[in-house]
């Protein structure tokens, strides 16, 4: 599938460039395809923020840039490529070296993600050691200084902390250290902040962008928080059962929706609404993605739909600047409010 | 969304209130001090400890000098202080003899069943798959046996002798330790931290020595401690049953065994054997409870 490629930039290689790629988990039971024909480029310095609810197969298209999907279960095809590497050829041994030093990941949980055995320090220096094959001392001064970076509190102490001894907010920080610890050029966030209460949440944003402009690297950030999506994006894709439905600059998409899905989404925040009125929720549950419907995946909830939308899977659509939608309604004159069903 | 109210920065500094900063053993003994049974009872263990390791220095008379004028005394009669046995031998000289075998029986059969069931349950559970159900199928088969039964089947086939009784010891302890470890390792497989390791470039096997096996190691540890008085209490019903060491060694269980006849004859000095074998199995059972209420600092 062609994909919004900006014609603008077109000059500067992208950083990251994924076509056609399809993720399937096989079982015995069922093979289930989590990513289905996901196409999209990052120029270096961006940030790309994909958004959908779950099991969109947002996380399983981030994990796969760094093939950390169990090779007996997982089918990837489709081409990816960051950087000079094309991830889908390089061996076990090559993807190591890759992962962590050119390409590295901030996860989730932070309460999970950090091995409780070892203190922030030592985690720290350990992948420093392991990719720039440094001595413990050299190490351990970058990881006091990477923990500068990320705005820790006094972080001479915290490098001999545990992290069951620190608050939320301060690990997703040591996460972050230890993520970009040999300078990345592609940072995979995995919704670092959806287990951070919000006051958290905005410093540890603010504390990433301001490092994503210092070392101008790209970044894909995964999330369902549209408030977050706003803070970061530059651009924004909209996952919805596997496939990008909508992808644009985060001005296109989030102020001017196309899709009804995206439309849906906005429609379902909180947001100004009088008190004791219901959020307009979309209706209906994802598809199973181990049958999905012969046309639009949305089709089924989606109120426009009709014969066409049920048949075929609506082909991209690009608009000036870019912005991209598949939906055979989003071509003609719908206006955003009856789409989603409010007017 | 790029400009970025500069106090949000500042306020991103703000430090929250200061903690004490210490290691995990620290937290583990500063757990373990205010626990005064474990303590006691950690106490109660080394002097049995020391007491078998010095037994030629703290014996009062040699345990296997046998004399028949002075067969099944009482307590405090004459030299002897906890009696004599059927063979008019003391009773404290072999009690502190007898704990050489005993607490070997305890410690060694559980240190090697650690190593060769931590092996093998670490390796199902992050192999998972067929590995798995072929190592832990395997333990099924020995864990469908009462361990008594099992330890007396092995042992009968192997024959008495110290040697022997450890082998079949080491034989039964292994499945238990091996579901433990791999029953952890299936749990630590899937924390975010295995995947974070690997993110960062960690190779297979530095994922399984650094961080798989690191983290399963307090679980099988705290697990095993508990094993070590099941062990002294099937060593001792294996000598009983004259499974084990051969008759003049020195032995809590053999002691029992034979002197269980004169029970209506010198009733304390028989139970005394007993009576050790019982404080030691619950003196290892407290502590290794204790140890694992210690050792469970992580949030």
């Amino acid at each position: 599938m062609t994909n919004a490629m900006p014609g603008t930039q077109s000059a500067v290689r992208p950083l990251v460039e994924v076509k056609d790629l399809t993720v399937d988990f096989v079982s015995r039971d069922a093979t289930v395809r989590a990513v289905n024909g996901v196409s999209f480029d990052v120029m270096p310095g961006e940030v790309l923020c994909i958004i959908g609810e779950s099991g969109s197969g947002k996380s399983v298209t981030l994990r796969s840039l760094m093939r950390l999907h169990p090779k007996a279960r997982t089918v990837i095809a489709g081409h990816m490529r960051v950087g000079d590497y094309d991830i889908l050829s390089l061996s076990e041994k090559e993807m190591n070296a890759v992962r962590g030093a050119a390409i590295s990941m901030v996860f989730q949980e932070p309460m999970t993600a950090l091995d409780p055995v070892y203190t922030i320090g030592e985690q720290i220096a350990e992948t420093v050691m392991r990719h720039e094959r440094c001595s413990r001392e050299t190490a351990d001064k970058r990881a006091l200084e990477l923990l500068q970076m990320v705005k820790v509190p006094s972080p001479e102490r915290r490098l001999k902390a545990y992290p069951h001894e620190l608050s939320g907010g301060l690990r997703q920080r040591a996460m972050m250290a230890v993520a970009l610890s040999c300078r990345p050029t592609l940072l995979l966030a995995d919704e670092p902040t959806t287990a951070l209460d919000a006051t958290v949440q905005i410093q540890v944003l603010i504390v990433l962008r301001r490092l994503q402009e210092d070392f101008g690297m790209g970044v894909i950030f995964v999330t369902h928080d549209l408030g977050v999506a706003a803070q970061i994006a530059d651009k924004v894709a909209v996952m919805y059962a596997g496939r990008i439905v909508e992808y644009g600059t985060v001005r296109d998409v989030l102020l001017n929706p196309k899709h009804p899905y995206t439309l849906g989404l906005m429609a379902s925040t909180v947001n100004g609404q009088k008190k004791g009125e219901d959020i307009d929720a979309i209706p209906g549950s994802p598809p199973d993605l181990r049958a999905l419907p012969p046309g639009c995946s949305f089709a089924p909830r989606c109120r426009l739909a009709d014969a066409a939308c049920e048949a075929d899977f609506p082909a991209p659509v690009i608009r000036a600047g870019g912005h991209m939608t598949r939906c055979f309604k989003a071509n003609g004159e719908i206006r955003p409010m009856e789409a989603a069903g409010i007017a | 969304m790029s400009d970025i109210p500069a106090d949000a920065v500042r306020l991103a500094q703000a430090a929250p209130t200061a903690h004490r900063v210490r290691g995990y053993w620290s937290a583990v003994w500063n757990r373990l001090r205010y626990d005064y049974v474990t303590l006691l009872f950690l106490a109660l263990i080394v002097l049995i400890v020391l007491s078998a390791i010095f037994a030629p220095y703290l014996a009062p008379l040699d345990p296997n000098k046998s004399s028949m004028a002075s067969r099944l005394k009482p307590i405090l009669y004459k030299s002897f202080i906890l009696g004599t046995d059927e063979q008019g031998r003391d009773i404290l000289s072999r009690l502190i003899w007898g704990g050489r075998t005993s607490l070997l029986m305890g410690i060694a059969p559980v240190f090697v069943a650690t190593i060769v069931g931590g092996f093998f349950g670490v390796l199902a559970g992050y192999a998972g798959g067929k590995l798995n159900s072929a190592i832990m199928r395997t333990m099924d088969v020995f864990f469908a046996f009462p361990s008594v039964l099992l330890a007396v089947a092995i042992s009968g086939s192997l024959g008495s002798g110290l040697i022997n009784q450890m082998i079949t010891l080491t034989i039964v302890l292994i499945p238990p330790i091996c579901r433990v470890a791999e029953t952890a390792t299936t749990q630590v497989r899937t924390m975010d931290f295995i995947d974070a390791a690997r993110a960062s470039g960690a190779s297979t096997a530095s994922i399984l020595v650094r961080h798989v096996l690191v983290n399963v190691l307090s679980p099988v540890f705290v697990y095993s401690s508990t094993l070590v008085s099941a062990s002294i209490l099937l060593a001792s019903g294996l000598s009983f049953l004259g499974l084990g060491v051969s008759p003049p060694t020195p032995d809590w269980g053999l002691m029992l065994s034979t002197l269980r006849q004169s029970i209506y004859v010198q009733p304390l000095v028989c139970a005394l054997p007993g009576v050790t074998i019982l404080v030691t199995s619950i003196a290892f059972n407290l502590v290794s409870d204790g140890l694992r209420q210690a050792m469970d600092v992580k949030a």
